[in-house]
């Protein structure tokens, strides 16, 4: 009997990440169909729209595509660790969702030190950075490797900044409890994005920089360094790297969510719209913080790295710094949220 | 301990399935795509010519200089996690010694903002 439950436990874990993972990798499908599709729009041209209705399959055609092309190990290179670079990024960036709850109670593992988690899951992957741009034993990788690199932990300290104002505000890593936090009956007023929006703000663009994403994409920016780190890699390698960028997208949309917009909440906490289940509003505000994303690539010109490094450590750090200060000062002296921590 | 292993098997079990996931999909072109290397094909690519020289050559001090100042604002972004999640119980005293810590640091970055660590030009 005790071996039954166990064995049932065991199966029912391995079906509800089964059940995500597969729903995750047809959202990011439709994700960089909806990418190229904003950016088009924006550029007055059509986008994808052969493969399928309005092309809307386009995206599973490019993986067949992929799969069937014929994949290349340069000889210079060091042919495990090559290899093994595309794997990681693909892993680690799946391995992050394990614990984002997309609904009340629906995370893999509902872990209480989640944020910690995501945040050192994905400050992991710029070793998949590393690793691919090293062993490619090619100029252009290497040169790419360090600017990502140098680029992505950079970023990093302001994020760890900016959740740590949202953690003094809760006073748990749990996300769920973050979210529950925001739960106070005013609706999307209530949100942290109004109090704590300067690290709204902060946070939406490290985390284009820490996603390697225009305008910040310098990794792999088309006229200098063909495309970075990823140049030596074809076939299904490099679109595992595709593939990893855009599951990371779409973590830091989730975890903007859960941060500051109040994760599976309705944004207007009254019937009929707290009747809708909380996972439709949890998609929905990811796709609107992925529009974000999809603009600001369309609309704004890509930086210079001095330019990159300027704002990260200089306008950021010290910004995200004082407001660490502040909102532990304002928390101190009013006593907001001492209540909901004992 | 059996609620840690409740907490945590599942995160196993689901870096197992995206490692599956991962690992097919790499190993995939290799069973399944059509294979004809030569030379040409399989050398690194550096616009045309042959390589020159090896790839791996000296870089800017600079990249060091980054991750030295990741590894000290990182670290102290460590320290204030407990801190943060702590801090209506450790009071006005937890209060004050994070912002004599937090002073301590900012010493630190303007010493090396002043000193130039941060140039990029």
């Amino acid at each position: 009997m005790e071996e039954t439950g166990w064995f049932l436990a065991l199966l029912l874990m391995v079906i509800k990440s089964v059940v995500l993972l597969v729903v995750l990798l047809i959202f990011i499908a439709y994700i960089l169909y909806a990418d190229r599709k904003i950016w088009a729009a924006v550029q007055l041209r059509r986008g994808p729209n052969v493969v399928g209705p309005w092309g809307l399959f386009q995206s599973f055609a490019d993986m067949l595509k992929f799969v069937f092309k014929e994949p290349v190990i340069p000889d210079g290179s060091n042919k495990g660790v090559f290899l093994l670079a595309p794997f990681v990024m693909g892993l680690l960036s799946l391995a992050a969702w394990a614990v984002i709850p997309v609904a009340e109670g629906w995370a893999i593992a509902d872990i209480n030190v989640g944020i910690l988690y995501v945040l050192a899951i994905s400050s992991l992957s710029v070793y998949g950075v590393i690793m691919g741009g090293w062993a490619s034993n090619s100029k252009y990788p290497f040169l790419s490797a360090l600017r990502a690199a140098a680029q992505m932990i950079s970023y990093e300290v302001s994020i760890g900044f900016v959740i740590i104002t949202v953690l003094l505000c809760v006073g748990s890593l749990n996300l769920t409890d973050i979210v529950r936090a925001q739960d106070n009956g005013w609706g999307i007023l209530g949100w942290y994005w109004l109090p704590l929006f300067p690290m709204f703000v902060i946070f939406f663009i490290s985390a284009l920089a820490e996603t390697n994403r225009p305008p910040f994409d310098l990794a792999e920016a088309e006229s200098e360094l063909v495309a970075g780190f990823m140049v030596e890699y074809s076939s299904t390698p490099y679109m595992l790297f595709m593939l990893a960028e855009y599951v990371a997208i779409i973590t830091m949309c989730a975890l903007m969510t859960i941060l500051f917009l109040g994760g599976w909440l309705s944004p207007i906490p009254f019937p009929p719209f707290t009747w809708v289940p909380g996972v439709i509003w949890f998609v929905l505000k990811v796709c609107a913080v992925f529009f974000m994303f999809a603009m600001v690539k369309a609309f704004v010109p890509r930086y210079r790295y001095d330019q990159l490094m300027r704002l990260g450590w200089k306008v950021f750090l010290p910004i995200s710094l004082a407001m660490v200060v502040l909102v532990a000062a304002v928390l101190q002296i009013t006593g907001w949220g001492a209540e909901m921590a004992q | 301990m059996p609620s840690l292993l409740d907490q945590y098997l599942p995160l196993v079990v689901f870096m197992a399935i995206a490692a599956v996931i991962s690992g097919a999909l790499l190993v995939a072109p290799f069973l399944v795509a059509f294979k004809a290397p030569d030379s040409e094909k399989l050398s690194a690519y550096e616009c045309g010519f042959n390589a020159f020289d090896d790839a791996r050559m000296q870089f800017d001090v600079r990249f060091y200089l980054v991750a030295l100042l990741f590894i000290i604002f990182d670290l102290e972004v460590a320290f204030l996690f407990p801190w943060a999640v702590a801090f209506h119980q450790v009071g006005v005293f937890g209060f004050w010694a994070m912002m004599l810590f937090l002073g301590i640091l900012t010493v630190g970055f303007v010493y090396e903002w002043k000193k130039g660590a941060l140039e990029w030009d």
